[in-house]
Order: structure tokens, then sequence, then C-alpha cells
């Protein structure tokens, strides 16, 4: 559902900020990862704001 | 499309990720060049994008069209000889702050003043962001830069106001929160016939909002949202209530001003004399 290009991120946690349901986060090695999935609406939040074309919504 | 085919479609092959720094707007803005493209479904070879120097004219190196990487200031210059020696190209712009106003400031009024069809995105970071920090003739007046280590004590233009005293036929402003409108905004600029400037407002998180105190990158994402308004909204407001705010959308649009490569294909035909 969610897609992301790992290689692609640089962690500045815009995707976090701007998730209204909470599912991702930026790890200990400053990359975004999907810490709760099933929440996910599907908005489209982050991948409208996400400066680095990492994160996709499939729908 | 999704957005993530547009990518794969328009940006050149194995040039990701970008040189951009964490957090900084301009992928989003260039992000909505790309959907305009996408909107607009323009041929690849019908686009040329000319930038000059600075972080967001690195833009021109990602994207997969017609490109030219120009000079310091002299996008606007490369990209008049672009359009003269091929009038159905849709040409845009890519160029900053500092290129656009201060280094490029002279080419800007005199495209705007020729009305040449070409569509500018101004990517306004308030800041040399590059060269290290310096202050830009559109940063806002008290803010610090590494050339203004107690606040420039300079007013900053309104861009929009600049390029439309000078003979813009649309102009508009848009920031990376508002990034659908800004892709909409750019597509309306590609199809207006005649000079059309965007300015994207975009966050620069290492050389503007640090030394601002700004916070991080969705900080400063949050202050767009937080201090722009629709036209409509914001002039409902008393000059007290403007003061710190800008407006949002199409902000200026002419019909019916002679556009340049024309007014110089009728200027050919006549001193051919209509042969």
């Amino acid at each position: 559902m969610l897609k992301i290009h790992i290689e692609r991120c640089k962690g500045c946690g815009i995707c976090v900020a701007f998730c209204p349901k909470k599912v991702l986060a930026v790890n200990e090695i400053e990359k975004v990862e999907i810490v709760n999935e099933q929440d996910c609406i599907k908005c489209g939040q982050c991948e409208t704001r996400c400066p680095d074309y990492a994160i996709f919504v499939e729908k | 499309m999704n957005m993530e085919e547009m990518i794969d479609k328009y940006f050149r092959p194995g040039r990701l990720p970008h040189i951009w720094c964490p957090g900084c707007g301009n992928g989003i803005v260039t992000g909505c060049i790309v959907k305009a493209v996408a909107k607009l479904d323009l041929p690849k070879d019908n686009v040329a994008v000319v930038s000059g120097i600075g972080c967001s004219s690195r833009a021109s190196g990602y994207l997969d069209f017609n490109t030219v990487h120009s000079a310091h200031g002299r996008a606007l210059p490369v990209a008049t000889g672009v359009k003269l020696a091929d009038p159905n190209l849709n040409v845009i712009v890519v160029t900053g702050d500092g290129d656009a106003t201060a280094i490029g400031g002279n080419h800007l009024i005199h495209a705007a003043r020729r009305n040449i069809d070409m569509t500018v995105v101004l990517y306004n970071n308030n800041i040399y962001g590059m060269t290290g920090g310096q202050y830009s003739p559109l940063t806002p007046e008290h803010s610090k830069a590494a050339t203004a280590p107690y606040g420039t004590i300079e007013r900053s233009f309104d861009i929009a106001e600049l390029v439309k005293a000078a003979g813009a036929t649309f102009v508009a402003r848009a920031t990376t929160f508002h990034a659908p409108m800004l892709a909409d905004l750019i597509a309306q600029g590609i199809e207006h016939k005649g000079f059309s400037l965007i300015e994207a407002v975009t966050a620069c998180p290492i050389s503007f909002g640090r030394q601002n105190k700004m916070g991080g990158p969705a900080d400063m994402i949050k202050w767009q949202r937080d201090h722009a308004l629709p036209l409509a909204a914001f002039e409902k407001l008393s000059e007290e209530q403007k003061a710190g705010k800008f407006p949002i959308g199409v902000l200026y649009k002419a019909e019916g001003v002679k556009e340049y490569t024309e007014a110089y294909d009728e200027l050919i035909a006549a001193a051919q004399g209509g042969k």
C-alpha cells in the first residue's frame, strides 16, 4: 500500500509530521519506516510533500 | 499516471537521490513542474527547461526534457534565444530568488516587458543556499543571513508586484505546503500565451531556517500554511492584519497583450514585403 524507495530517503521527517494517523517514523539510521500501516487512510499527505520522491501511496 | 510513474517518466534515469539537503523544498517544487507537464500531457521533446545557477537551478540536470543549465542570472536570455529559435517549444525557466532577482534582475524585468511566452518557476527560499546563506533581494527584512548576522536592514522585493509592473501577463504564487495548487498554477502558466511567473515559496532549512530559528523542515512548511492566504481572503484583511501574511493563487492575469515571438514573426513577414 505504501511504497518506499529507501535509497532516496534523507530522513527529513516531513512525511512523519504531516501523516494524520501516525503511520510513519524516522528510525535511528535516519530513514523513514512504516510503523503502523493498518491505520493508513491513503490520504497522500506523505507523497505530496516528500521532497525526495521516496514514498508513494499505491491505490 | 500516478506520482511514481511521473517521476520515472520525466526524471533522467539513475539521477536520484538528488543533491538537495534533507528537508529542502526544491524537490517538492520540481515534482510540481513534473505534475504540470503530465497534466497537460506535453511531449518531452516539446519542453525546454532552462535554468541559471543555484540550488534550484540544479533541477534542469534531473529532468528528462531539452535542458540548459546556463550561467548565473542568465537563464532568461538563454530561454529567450531558445524560444525565438523555436516558438513551438514550451519553455520553462527554473530559477531561484538570488538568480532571478539579483544577478538576473535586469533580465527578469525585460523578459516580462517583452511578454515573451515562457513560464518562470521562481523557487523562493529567501536565501542564497548553495554559496553559504548570503541574503538575497527576497530575504525578509530583519532576517538573519551569513552576510547579515544582526539581520538584514534591506526591504525585500514583492516579486509578484515587480513582474506585474514590468509587464508580465500571468503572475501567481503558491507554497510547498500548497503543492497541488502549485502544480495547477504552473500548468496554467504553461497554457498562458505570454510571460508567466509562478513564485514557489519553498523552505531552506539549513541556510535560512537554522539562522532564523524556524525549526525543522516540517515546521517551515507549517509556517507556509499559517502565513499564506488565498488572494480573495487576503484582500478582505485590514492593513494591520495583512502584516506578515501573503496572498497565493493567481494574482494577476492579462489577456490580449501581444506576445513577443508573434510580434517578431509579423515583423519578419512585413520586412519581407509579405513574400
